[in-house]
Protein backbone atom coordinates (compact mmCIF):
# COMPACT_ATOMS: atom_id res chain seq x y z
CA UNK A 1 0.00 0.00 0.00
CA UNK A 2 1.12 3.50 -0.73
CA UNK A 3 1.39 6.47 1.60
CA UNK A 4 -1.00 8.25 -0.78
CA UNK A 5 -3.79 6.03 0.50
CA UNK A 6 -3.41 7.82 3.80
CA UNK A 7 -2.98 11.25 2.32
CA UNK A 8 -5.80 11.18 -0.22
CA UNK A 9 -6.85 14.30 -2.09
CA UNK A 10 -10.02 14.66 0.01
CA UNK A 11 -8.00 14.61 3.23
CA UNK A 12 -5.40 17.05 1.97
CA UNK A 13 -8.16 19.34 0.79
CA UNK A 14 -10.00 19.26 4.14
CA UNK A 15 -6.67 19.61 5.96
CA UNK A 16 -5.73 22.72 4.00
CA UNK A 17 -9.20 24.25 3.72
CA UNK A 18 -11.09 23.00 6.73
CA UNK A 19 -14.88 23.45 6.64
CA UNK A 20 -16.73 24.92 9.63
CA UNK A 21 -13.52 25.99 11.33
CA UNK A 22 -14.80 28.93 13.35
CA UNK A 23 -16.74 29.75 16.48
CA UNK A 24 -20.37 30.73 15.97
CA UNK A 25 -22.18 32.81 18.56
CA UNK A 26 -25.19 30.83 19.74
CA UNK A 27 -23.63 27.43 20.43
CA UNK A 28 -25.12 25.70 23.46
CA UNK A 29 -22.73 22.77 23.83
CA UNK A 30 -18.98 22.47 23.50
CA UNK A 31 -16.09 20.25 24.52
CA UNK A 32 -12.34 20.21 24.13
CA UNK A 33 -10.21 17.29 23.00
CA UNK A 34 -6.50 16.90 23.45
CA UNK A 35 -4.06 14.31 22.22
CA UNK A 36 -1.03 14.94 24.47
CA UNK A 37 1.27 12.62 22.57
CA UNK A 38 0.89 14.53 19.31
CA UNK A 39 -0.30 17.87 20.62
CA UNK A 40 -3.47 17.74 18.49
CA UNK A 41 -6.17 19.97 19.97
CA UNK A 42 -9.80 20.43 18.97
CA UNK A 43 -12.64 22.41 20.45
CA UNK A 44 -16.07 21.42 19.17
CA UNK A 45 -19.01 23.85 19.29
CA UNK A 46 -22.56 22.90 18.51
CA UNK A 47 -26.12 24.05 18.65
CA UNK A 48 -28.50 21.28 19.59
CA UNK A 49 -32.19 22.25 19.41
CA UNK A 50 -35.11 20.90 21.44
CA UNK A 51 -35.74 18.15 18.88
CA UNK A 52 -32.13 16.98 19.40
CA UNK A 53 -31.15 18.12 15.95
CA UNK A 54 -27.64 19.48 15.31
CA UNK A 55 -28.57 22.86 13.92
CA UNK A 56 -25.00 23.99 13.70
CA UNK A 57 -21.54 22.60 14.43
CA UNK A 58 -18.05 24.01 14.15
CA UNK A 59 -14.57 23.45 15.48
CA UNK A 60 -11.37 25.22 16.36
CA UNK A 61 -8.02 23.59 16.81
CA UNK A 62 -4.56 22.78 15.60
CA UNK A 63 -2.86 19.59 14.70
CA UNK A 64 -1.77 17.30 11.91
CA UNK A 65 -3.52 17.01 8.56
CA UNK A 66 -5.31 13.84 9.65
CA UNK A 67 -6.80 15.35 12.82
CA UNK A 68 -7.86 18.58 11.14
CA UNK A 69 -9.30 16.83 8.09
CA UNK A 70 -11.20 14.40 10.28
CA UNK A 71 -12.75 17.25 12.31
CA UNK A 72 -13.66 19.12 9.15
CA UNK A 73 -15.20 16.04 7.53
CA UNK A 74 -17.16 15.25 10.67
CA UNK A 75 -18.70 18.69 10.93
CA UNK A 76 -19.63 18.64 7.26
CA UNK A 77 -21.32 15.28 7.51
CA UNK A 78 -23.26 15.57 10.76
CA UNK A 79 -24.34 19.20 10.47
CA UNK A 80 -28.15 19.35 10.27
CA UNK A 81 -28.64 15.73 11.30
CA UNK A 82 -30.48 14.34 14.33
CA UNK A 83 -28.09 13.60 17.20
CA UNK A 84 -29.14 9.93 17.22
CA UNK A 85 -28.26 9.60 13.57
CA UNK A 86 -24.98 11.45 14.08
CA UNK A 87 -24.12 9.13 16.93
CA UNK A 88 -24.65 6.09 14.70
CA UNK A 89 -22.40 7.67 12.10
CA UNK A 90 -19.76 8.20 14.77
CA UNK A 91 -19.92 4.55 15.83
CA UNK A 92 -19.73 3.45 12.23
CA UNK A 93 -16.73 5.70 11.67
CA UNK A 94 -14.88 4.37 14.73
CA UNK A 95 -15.49 0.80 13.60
CA UNK A 96 -14.04 1.62 10.23
CA UNK A 97 -10.92 3.25 11.69
CA UNK A 98 -10.29 0.76 14.46
CA UNK A 99 -11.60 -2.54 13.11
CA UNK A 100 -11.29 -1.88 9.41
CA UNK A 101 -14.98 -2.66 8.85
CA UNK A 102 -16.90 -1.18 5.93
CA UNK A 103 -19.32 1.65 6.60
CA UNK A 104 -22.67 -0.01 7.26
CA UNK A 105 -25.10 2.89 7.32
CA UNK A 106 -27.35 3.47 4.36
CA UNK A 107 -28.50 6.86 5.58
CA UNK A 108 -25.46 8.57 4.09
CA UNK A 109 -25.38 9.91 0.56
CA UNK A 110 -22.83 8.50 -1.87
CA UNK A 111 -20.64 11.56 -1.60
CA UNK A 112 -20.81 11.51 2.21
CA UNK A 113 -19.78 7.87 2.08
CA UNK A 114 -16.83 8.62 -0.16
CA UNK A 115 -15.71 11.46 2.07
CA UNK A 116 -15.85 9.33 5.22
CA UNK A 117 -14.13 6.43 3.47
CA UNK A 118 -11.20 8.69 2.58
CA UNK A 119 -10.08 8.32 6.17
CA UNK A 120 -10.14 4.52 6.14
CA UNK A 121 -6.41 4.38 5.26
CA UNK A 122 -5.62 5.50 8.81
CA UNK A 123 -6.34 1.96 10.01
CA UNK A 124 -2.94 0.86 8.71
CA UNK A 125 -1.13 3.53 10.75
CA UNK A 126 -1.80 2.63 14.40
CA UNK A 127 0.09 5.66 15.71
CA UNK A 128 -2.27 7.93 13.81
CA UNK A 129 -5.63 6.41 14.78
CA UNK A 130 -5.98 8.82 17.68
CA UNK A 131 -5.49 11.76 15.35
CA UNK A 132 -8.45 10.62 13.27
CA UNK A 133 -10.79 9.80 16.14
CA UNK A 134 -10.15 12.81 18.41
CA UNK A 135 -12.83 15.14 16.98
CA UNK A 136 -15.42 12.34 16.90
CA UNK A 137 -14.94 11.46 20.56
CA UNK A 138 -15.00 15.13 21.46
CA UNK A 139 -18.28 15.63 19.60
CA UNK A 140 -20.00 12.92 21.69
CA UNK A 141 -18.48 14.40 24.82
CA UNK A 142 -19.95 17.80 23.95
CA UNK A 143 -23.45 16.34 23.91
CA UNK A 144 -23.35 13.60 26.52
CA UNK A 145 -20.28 14.14 28.63
CA UNK A 146 -19.59 16.04 31.75
CA UNK A 147 -15.85 16.14 32.01
CA UNK A 148 -15.53 18.59 29.12
CA UNK A 149 -12.01 17.62 28.16
CA UNK A 150 -11.39 14.50 26.14
CA UNK A 151 -7.90 13.17 26.58
CA UNK A 152 -6.81 10.38 24.29
CA UNK A 153 -4.39 9.08 26.90
CA UNK A 154 -6.92 8.19 29.59
CA UNK B 1 36.49 5.45 10.02
CA UNK B 2 34.60 2.86 8.01
CA UNK B 3 30.90 3.42 8.64
CA UNK B 4 30.02 0.17 6.86
CA UNK B 5 31.97 -1.70 9.50
CA UNK B 6 30.38 0.35 12.26
CA UNK B 7 26.87 -0.26 10.93
CA UNK B 8 27.53 -3.97 10.68
CA UNK B 9 28.11 -4.08 14.44
CA UNK B 10 24.45 -3.11 15.00
CA UNK B 11 22.11 -6.06 14.30
CA UNK B 12 19.05 -3.80 13.93
CA UNK B 13 20.29 -2.60 10.55
CA UNK B 14 19.85 -6.08 9.14
CA UNK B 15 16.08 -5.63 9.32
CA UNK B 16 13.90 -3.98 6.76
CA UNK B 17 11.41 -1.32 7.82
CA UNK B 18 8.36 -1.10 5.58
CA UNK B 19 10.39 -3.10 3.10
CA UNK B 20 13.12 -0.46 3.13
CA UNK B 21 16.59 -0.17 4.55
CA UNK B 22 16.35 1.37 8.03
CA UNK B 23 17.61 4.96 8.16
CA UNK B 24 17.78 5.59 11.88
CA UNK B 25 17.77 9.30 12.72
CA UNK B 26 16.31 9.12 16.22
CA UNK B 27 19.41 8.54 18.34
CA UNK B 28 18.74 11.56 20.55
CA UNK B 29 15.63 9.72 21.64
CA UNK B 30 17.47 6.44 22.10
CA UNK B 31 20.39 4.96 20.23
CA UNK B 32 20.61 1.48 18.72
CA UNK B 33 22.73 -1.21 20.40
CA UNK B 34 25.85 -2.96 19.12
CA UNK B 35 25.84 -6.76 19.16
CA UNK B 36 28.49 -6.81 21.87
CA UNK B 37 26.09 -5.08 24.28
CA UNK B 38 23.21 -7.39 23.42
CA UNK B 39 25.42 -10.48 23.75
CA UNK B 40 26.87 -9.30 27.05
CA UNK B 41 23.43 -9.21 28.65
CA UNK B 42 22.66 -12.66 27.34
CA UNK B 43 25.99 -14.03 28.59
CA UNK B 44 25.47 -12.47 32.00
CA UNK B 45 22.10 -14.14 32.39
CA UNK B 46 23.38 -17.44 30.98
CA UNK B 47 26.57 -17.72 33.00
CA UNK B 48 26.98 -15.12 35.73
CA UNK B 49 23.62 -14.04 37.08
CA UNK B 50 22.70 -13.70 40.69
CA UNK B 51 21.61 -10.80 42.84
CA UNK B 52 24.54 -8.63 43.80
CA UNK B 53 26.01 -7.60 47.13
CA UNK B 54 23.77 -9.78 49.28
CA UNK B 55 24.79 -13.43 49.21
CA UNK B 56 28.11 -15.13 49.76
CA UNK B 57 27.81 -17.87 47.14
CA UNK B 58 30.13 -17.90 44.16
CA UNK B 59 27.65 -16.56 41.62
CA UNK B 60 26.89 -13.61 43.87
CA UNK B 61 30.57 -12.82 43.98
CA UNK B 62 30.94 -13.05 40.19
CA UNK B 63 27.84 -10.94 39.53
CA UNK B 64 28.88 -8.34 42.08
CA UNK B 65 32.33 -8.13 40.54
CA UNK B 66 30.97 -7.63 37.01
CA UNK B 67 28.62 -4.92 38.27
CA UNK B 68 31.30 -3.09 40.23
CA UNK B 69 33.79 -3.42 37.37
CA UNK B 70 31.33 -1.42 35.29
CA UNK B 71 31.35 1.29 37.94
CA UNK B 72 35.13 1.42 37.64
CA UNK B 73 34.87 1.68 33.85
CA UNK B 74 32.40 4.55 34.16
CA UNK B 75 34.61 6.28 36.69
CA UNK B 76 37.48 6.16 34.25
CA UNK B 77 35.34 7.06 31.25
CA UNK B 78 33.97 10.25 32.81
CA UNK B 79 37.16 10.91 34.80
CA UNK B 80 35.54 11.03 38.22
CA UNK B 81 37.87 11.27 41.20
CA UNK B 82 36.57 8.13 42.86
CA UNK B 83 34.22 5.23 42.18
CA UNK B 84 31.99 6.43 45.03
CA UNK B 85 31.05 9.37 42.83
CA UNK B 86 29.30 7.08 40.32
CA UNK B 87 25.72 6.16 41.23
CA UNK B 88 23.56 3.91 39.07
CA UNK B 89 19.98 5.05 38.52
CA UNK B 90 17.32 3.91 36.08
CA UNK B 91 17.86 6.87 33.72
CA UNK B 92 18.92 10.53 33.68
CA UNK B 93 15.44 11.51 34.78
CA UNK B 94 15.90 9.57 37.99
CA UNK B 95 19.39 11.01 38.44
CA UNK B 96 18.03 14.57 38.25
CA UNK B 97 15.10 13.71 40.52
CA UNK B 98 17.56 12.28 43.03
CA UNK B 99 19.47 15.56 43.18
CA UNK B 100 16.39 17.80 43.12
CA UNK B 101 14.78 15.79 45.88
CA UNK B 102 17.75 15.36 48.24
CA UNK B 103 19.58 18.62 47.61
CA UNK B 104 16.25 20.45 47.45
CA UNK B 105 15.14 18.93 50.73
CA UNK B 106 18.29 19.94 52.54
CA UNK B 107 19.37 23.21 50.94
CA UNK B 108 16.46 24.90 49.17
CA UNK B 109 14.03 26.96 51.22
CA UNK B 110 11.21 29.43 50.74
CA UNK B 111 12.19 32.24 48.40
CA UNK B 112 15.38 30.52 47.23
CA UNK B 113 16.08 30.44 43.52
CA UNK B 114 16.71 27.58 41.14
CA UNK B 115 18.29 28.73 37.89
CA UNK B 116 17.59 26.73 34.74
CA UNK B 117 17.30 27.66 31.04
CA UNK B 118 14.57 27.74 28.41
CA UNK B 119 16.37 24.93 26.61
CA UNK B 120 15.72 22.35 29.31
CA UNK B 121 14.08 19.01 28.70
CA UNK B 122 11.10 18.45 31.01
CA UNK B 123 13.38 16.08 32.94
CA UNK B 124 15.41 19.08 34.06
CA UNK B 125 12.43 21.26 34.90
CA UNK B 126 9.63 19.15 36.40
CA UNK B 127 11.77 17.78 39.31
CA UNK B 128 12.64 21.39 40.21
CA UNK B 129 8.99 22.33 39.90
CA UNK B 130 8.24 19.79 42.64
CA UNK B 131 10.78 21.52 44.88
CA UNK B 132 9.25 24.87 43.96
CA UNK B 133 5.91 23.56 45.15
CA UNK B 134 7.22 21.79 48.22
CA UNK B 135 9.49 24.56 49.46
CA UNK B 136 8.04 27.72 47.97
CA UNK B 137 11.17 28.22 45.87
CA UNK B 138 11.41 30.24 42.66
CA UNK B 139 12.52 28.93 39.28
CA UNK B 140 14.26 31.38 36.97
CA UNK B 141 14.68 30.65 33.28
CA UNK B 142 17.73 31.97 31.45
CA UNK B 143 16.48 33.10 28.05
CA UNK B 144 17.33 31.37 24.85
CA UNK B 145 17.95 33.58 21.78
CA UNK B 146 16.61 33.05 18.27
CA UNK B 147 19.69 31.00 17.41
CA UNK B 148 18.44 28.48 19.96
CA UNK B 149 21.33 29.00 22.35
CA UNK B 150 21.61 30.53 25.83
CA UNK B 151 24.21 33.25 26.13
CA UNK B 152 26.25 33.01 29.32
CA UNK B 153 25.33 36.62 30.12
CA UNK B 154 21.68 35.55 30.38
CA UNK B 155 22.73 33.19 33.16
CA UNK B 156 25.05 35.69 34.77
CA UNK B 157 22.37 38.33 35.11
CA UNK B 158 19.97 35.97 36.88
CA UNK B 159 22.42 34.85 39.57
CA UNK B 160 21.60 36.38 42.96
CA UNK B 161 22.45 35.69 46.57
CA UNK B 162 19.37 33.49 46.64
CA UNK B 163 20.50 31.19 43.80
CA UNK B 164 20.87 27.73 45.31
CA UNK B 165 21.58 25.68 42.20
CA UNK B 166 22.15 26.13 38.48
CA UNK B 167 20.78 23.26 36.38
CA UNK B 168 21.59 23.29 32.66
CA UNK B 169 21.64 20.98 29.72
CA UNK B 170 25.00 20.11 28.17
CA UNK B 171 23.61 19.85 24.63
CA UNK B 172 20.07 20.88 23.69
CA UNK B 173 18.00 17.96 22.42
CA UNK B 174 16.10 20.36 20.12
CA UNK B 175 18.49 23.00 18.75
CA UNK B 176 21.68 21.04 19.33
CA UNK B 177 23.24 24.03 21.12
CA UNK B 178 26.25 23.07 23.21
CA UNK B 179 26.39 25.03 26.46
CA UNK B 180 29.67 26.51 27.73
CA UNK B 181 29.55 24.33 30.85
CA UNK B 182 33.05 25.10 32.06
CA UNK B 183 32.46 28.87 31.90
CA UNK B 184 29.16 28.54 33.72
CA UNK B 185 30.81 26.43 36.40
CA UNK B 186 33.53 29.06 36.84
CA UNK B 187 30.87 31.73 37.16
CA UNK B 188 28.93 29.69 39.71
CA UNK B 189 32.08 28.87 41.68
CA UNK B 190 32.61 32.55 42.43
CA UNK B 191 29.35 32.44 44.37
CA UNK B 192 29.74 28.85 45.58
CA UNK B 193 26.63 27.73 43.70
CA UNK B 194 26.60 24.06 42.65
CA UNK B 195 25.95 23.24 38.99
CA UNK B 196 23.99 20.26 37.72
CA UNK B 197 24.45 19.30 34.09
CA UNK B 198 21.84 17.28 32.21
CA UNK B 199 24.30 15.27 30.16
CA UNK B 200 21.78 13.16 28.27
CA UNK B 201 22.84 14.50 24.89
CA UNK B 202 26.35 15.50 25.94
CA UNK B 203 27.54 12.08 27.04
CA UNK B 204 26.97 10.26 23.71
CA UNK B 205 28.46 12.98 21.53
CA UNK B 206 31.08 14.95 23.45
CA UNK B 207 34.18 14.33 25.49
CA UNK B 208 33.00 14.25 29.07
CA UNK B 209 35.66 14.78 31.65
CA UNK B 210 34.34 15.68 35.09
CA UNK B 211 37.64 17.26 36.13
CA UNK B 212 37.67 19.52 33.07
CA UNK B 213 33.98 20.41 33.31
CA UNK B 214 34.15 20.89 37.07
CA UNK B 215 30.39 20.56 37.59
CA UNK B 216 28.95 19.21 40.84
CA UNK B 217 26.40 16.86 39.28
CA UNK B 218 26.19 15.22 35.85
CA UNK B 219 23.22 13.09 34.73
CA UNK B 220 23.46 10.43 32.01
CA UNK B 221 21.02 8.06 30.28
CA UNK B 222 22.96 5.02 29.10
CA UNK B 223 20.35 4.02 26.52
CA UNK B 224 21.37 7.06 24.46
CA UNK B 225 25.02 5.89 24.60
CA UNK B 226 24.53 2.62 22.70
CA UNK B 227 23.69 1.03 26.04
CA UNK B 228 20.70 -0.84 27.49
CA UNK B 229 17.52 0.84 28.70
CA UNK B 230 16.99 1.00 32.44
CA UNK B 231 20.43 2.36 33.26
CA UNK B 232 21.31 5.91 34.14
CA UNK B 233 24.27 7.43 35.91
CA UNK B 234 24.48 10.22 38.39
CA UNK B 235 27.94 11.61 38.81
CA UNK B 236 28.22 13.80 41.91
CA UNK B 237 31.16 15.27 43.74
CA UNK B 238 31.85 13.29 46.87
CA UNK B 239 31.49 16.32 49.09
CA UNK B 240 27.78 16.41 48.17
CA UNK B 241 27.19 12.69 48.44
CA UNK B 242 28.62 12.73 51.95
CA UNK B 243 26.07 15.25 53.18
CA UNK B 244 22.96 14.59 51.07
CA UNK B 245 20.25 12.40 52.64
CA UNK B 246 19.30 9.08 50.99
CA UNK B 247 16.78 9.28 48.13
CA UNK B 248 14.73 6.08 48.22
CA UNK B 249 14.63 3.72 51.17
CA UNK B 250 14.75 -0.06 51.14
CA UNK B 251 17.07 -3.02 51.00
CA UNK B 252 20.73 -2.65 50.19
CA UNK B 253 21.06 0.98 51.22
CA UNK B 254 21.17 0.55 55.00
CA UNK B 255 23.94 0.14 57.54
CA UNK B 256 21.98 -0.91 60.59
CA UNK B 257 18.24 -1.13 61.14
CA UNK B 258 16.72 -0.98 64.60
CA UNK B 259 13.18 -0.39 65.73
CA UNK B 260 13.97 3.14 66.79
CA UNK B 261 16.77 4.11 64.43
CA UNK B 262 18.29 3.40 61.03
CA UNK B 263 21.78 4.29 59.89
CA UNK B 264 23.08 4.45 56.34
CA UNK B 265 26.34 3.59 54.65
CA UNK B 266 28.28 5.95 52.39
CA UNK B 267 27.89 6.53 48.67
CA UNK B 268 27.13 4.88 46.31
CA UNK B 269 25.32 2.29 48.47
CA UNK B 270 23.26 4.93 50.26
CA UNK B 271 21.70 5.99 46.96
CA UNK B 272 21.14 2.59 45.38
CA UNK B 273 18.06 1.15 47.08
CA UNK B 274 16.59 -2.22 46.16
CA UNK B 275 17.65 -4.74 43.53
CA UNK B 276 19.29 -2.93 40.66
CA UNK B 277 19.17 -3.44 36.88
CA UNK B 278 22.19 -5.68 37.18
CA UNK B 279 22.37 -7.23 33.71
CA UNK B 280 21.81 -3.89 32.01
CA UNK B 281 24.59 -2.23 34.01
CA UNK B 282 26.94 -5.07 33.07
CA UNK B 283 25.80 -4.73 29.44
CA UNK B 284 26.68 -1.05 29.57
CA UNK B 285 30.32 -1.95 30.14
CA UNK B 286 30.35 -3.06 26.48
CA UNK B 287 28.93 0.32 25.37
CA UNK B 288 31.85 2.08 27.00
CA UNK B 289 34.25 -0.35 25.35
CA UNK B 290 32.50 0.27 22.03
CA UNK B 291 32.75 4.07 22.34
CA UNK B 292 36.37 3.87 23.46
CA UNK B 293 37.10 1.43 20.66
CA UNK B 294 35.89 3.88 18.03
CA UNK B 295 37.28 6.81 19.97
CA UNK B 296 35.17 9.75 21.11
CA UNK B 297 37.27 12.13 18.99
CA UNK B 298 36.48 10.05 15.90
CA UNK B 299 32.81 9.93 16.84
CA UNK B 300 32.74 13.70 17.20
CA UNK B 301 34.51 14.27 13.92
CA UNK B 302 32.32 11.83 12.02
CA UNK B 303 29.08 13.25 13.42
CA UNK B 304 30.27 16.78 12.68
CA UNK B 305 30.79 15.87 9.03
CA UNK B 306 27.36 14.32 8.72
CA UNK B 307 25.75 17.19 10.62
CA UNK B 308 27.32 19.82 8.38
CA UNK B 309 26.37 17.89 5.26
CA UNK B 310 22.83 17.49 6.60
CA UNK B 311 22.42 21.17 7.44
CA UNK B 312 23.75 22.17 4.05
CA UNK B 313 21.53 19.79 2.11
CA UNK B 314 18.37 20.44 4.07
CA UNK B 315 18.84 24.22 3.88
CA UNK B 316 18.62 23.94 0.09
CA UNK B 317 14.92 23.17 0.47
CA UNK B 318 13.17 26.52 0.81
CA UNK B 319 10.09 25.11 2.49
CA UNK B 320 12.16 23.84 5.42
CA UNK B 321 12.89 25.90 8.51
CA UNK B 322 15.69 24.57 10.70
CA UNK B 323 15.09 25.33 14.37
CA UNK B 324 17.96 27.35 15.77
CA UNK B 325 21.39 28.12 14.44
CA UNK B 326 23.72 27.82 17.41
CA UNK B 327 27.40 28.58 16.88
CA UNK B 328 28.41 25.47 18.71
CA UNK B 329 26.11 22.65 17.61
CA UNK B 330 25.84 18.93 18.35
CA UNK B 331 24.33 16.17 16.24
CA UNK B 332 20.74 17.39 16.07
CA UNK B 333 18.65 18.97 13.30
CA UNK B 334 15.12 19.95 14.28
CA UNK B 335 12.98 21.39 11.53
CA UNK B 336 9.52 22.26 10.30
CA UNK B 337 8.17 22.20 6.76
CA UNK B 338 5.85 24.97 5.71
CA UNK B 339 2.24 23.80 5.74
CA UNK B 340 2.96 20.25 6.96
CA UNK B 341 2.52 19.14 10.54
CA UNK B 342 5.55 17.29 12.00
CA UNK B 343 3.48 14.16 12.59
CA UNK B 344 2.54 14.01 8.95
CA UNK B 345 6.22 14.44 8.09
CA UNK B 346 7.19 11.58 10.40
CA UNK B 347 4.56 9.25 8.92
CA UNK B 348 5.64 9.99 5.35
CA UNK B 349 9.35 9.55 6.22
CA UNK B 350 8.59 6.30 8.03
CA UNK B 351 7.17 4.88 4.83
CA UNK B 352 10.68 5.29 3.37
CA UNK B 353 12.27 3.57 6.37
CA UNK B 354 13.42 6.90 7.82
CA UNK B 355 12.91 7.03 11.60
CA UNK B 356 12.77 10.54 13.04
CA UNK B 357 10.92 12.00 16.00
CA UNK B 358 8.06 14.47 15.76
CA UNK B 359 6.50 16.44 18.58
CA UNK B 360 7.75 18.81 21.23
CA UNK B 361 10.57 16.44 22.31
CA UNK B 362 9.71 17.12 25.97
CA UNK B 363 10.63 20.80 25.48
CA UNK B 364 7.34 22.68 25.38
CA UNK B 365 8.83 25.89 26.75
CA UNK B 366 11.45 26.02 24.03
CA UNK B 367 8.94 25.26 21.28
CA UNK B 368 6.66 28.02 22.52
CA UNK B 369 9.62 30.38 22.50
CA UNK B 370 10.33 29.41 18.89
CA UNK B 371 6.69 30.06 18.06
CA UNK B 372 5.80 26.49 17.16
CA UNK B 373 3.88 23.66 18.83
CA UNK B 374 6.00 20.86 17.47
CA UNK B 375 8.91 20.06 15.21
CA UNK B 376 10.44 17.14 13.35
CA UNK B 377 13.87 16.08 14.57
CA UNK B 378 16.63 14.17 12.84
CA UNK B 379 19.35 13.20 15.29
CA UNK B 380 22.60 11.45 14.51
CA UNK B 381 24.58 8.55 15.87
CA UNK B 382 27.90 6.98 15.00
CA UNK B 383 26.23 4.71 12.41
CA UNK B 384 24.79 7.50 10.24
CA UNK B 385 26.18 8.31 6.81
CA UNK B 386 25.84 10.95 4.12
CA UNK B 387 23.69 8.46 2.23
CA UNK B 388 21.25 8.54 5.17
CA UNK B 389 21.03 12.30 4.76
CA UNK B 390 20.36 11.88 1.05
CA UNK B 391 17.45 9.54 1.77
CA UNK B 392 16.14 12.01 4.36
CA UNK B 393 16.44 14.85 1.89
CA UNK B 394 14.51 12.98 -0.79
CA UNK B 395 11.89 11.90 1.71
CA UNK B 396 11.37 15.54 2.68
CA UNK B 397 10.85 16.31 -0.99
CA UNK B 398 8.23 13.60 -1.06
CA UNK B 399 6.40 15.43 1.76
CA UNK B 400 6.46 18.57 -0.39
CA UNK B 401 5.08 16.60 -3.30
CA UNK B 402 2.25 14.94 -1.39
CA UNK B 403 1.22 18.20 0.22
CA UNK B 404 1.83 20.07 -3.00
CA UNK B 405 3.69 22.97 -1.37
C1 LIG C 1 18.37 16.65 27.20
C2 LIG C 1 17.61 15.49 27.77
N1 LIG C 1 17.41 15.41 29.09
C3 LIG C 1 16.74 14.39 29.65
C4 LIG C 1 16.24 13.36 28.90
C5 LIG C 1 15.50 12.26 29.58
O1 LIG C 1 16.13 11.05 29.42
P1 LIG C 1 15.51 9.74 30.08
O2 LIG C 1 14.10 9.66 29.63
O3 LIG C 1 16.36 8.64 29.55
O4 LIG C 1 15.62 9.89 31.55
C6 LIG C 1 16.44 13.39 27.51
C7 LIG C 1 15.93 12.31 26.65
O5 LIG C 1 14.88 12.33 26.07
C8 LIG C 1 17.13 14.48 26.94
O6 LIG C 1 17.32 14.55 25.62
Amino acid sequence: MDIKELYQEIILDHGKNPRNKNIFKDFNKDAKGHNPLCGDKVHIFLKLNNEMKLENISFEGEGCAISMASASIMTEIIKGKEFNVAKKIQEDFLNMIKEGSKLSLNSLSDSENTTMMSLSGVKRFPMRVKCATLAWHTFIEAVEGNKKIVNTEN
Amino acid sequence: MDTKVIKSKFPIFQNKINGKQLIYLDSANSSQKPKTVIDRISKFYSKEFSNIGRSVHSLAVIATNRFEETRDLVKKFINAKSREEVIFTKNATEAINLVASTYGEKFINKGDEILITELEHHANYVPWHFIRQRKGAIIKFAECNDKGEVDIDEIKKLITNKTKIIAITHLSNVTGAIMPVKKIVDLANEKKIPVLVDGCQGAPHLEIDMQKLGCDFYAISCHKMYGPTGVGILYAKKKWLDILPPYQGGGGMIEEVKKDNITFPGSPTKFEAGTLQTAEVVGFSESIKFIEGVGIKNIMQHEREILEYGLEEIRKNNSVRIIGDPKNRGSIISFTIKGIHPHDIATILDEDGVAIRAGHHCCQILHKKMGIAASARASLGIYNTKEDIDVLKNSIKKCNKIFNN
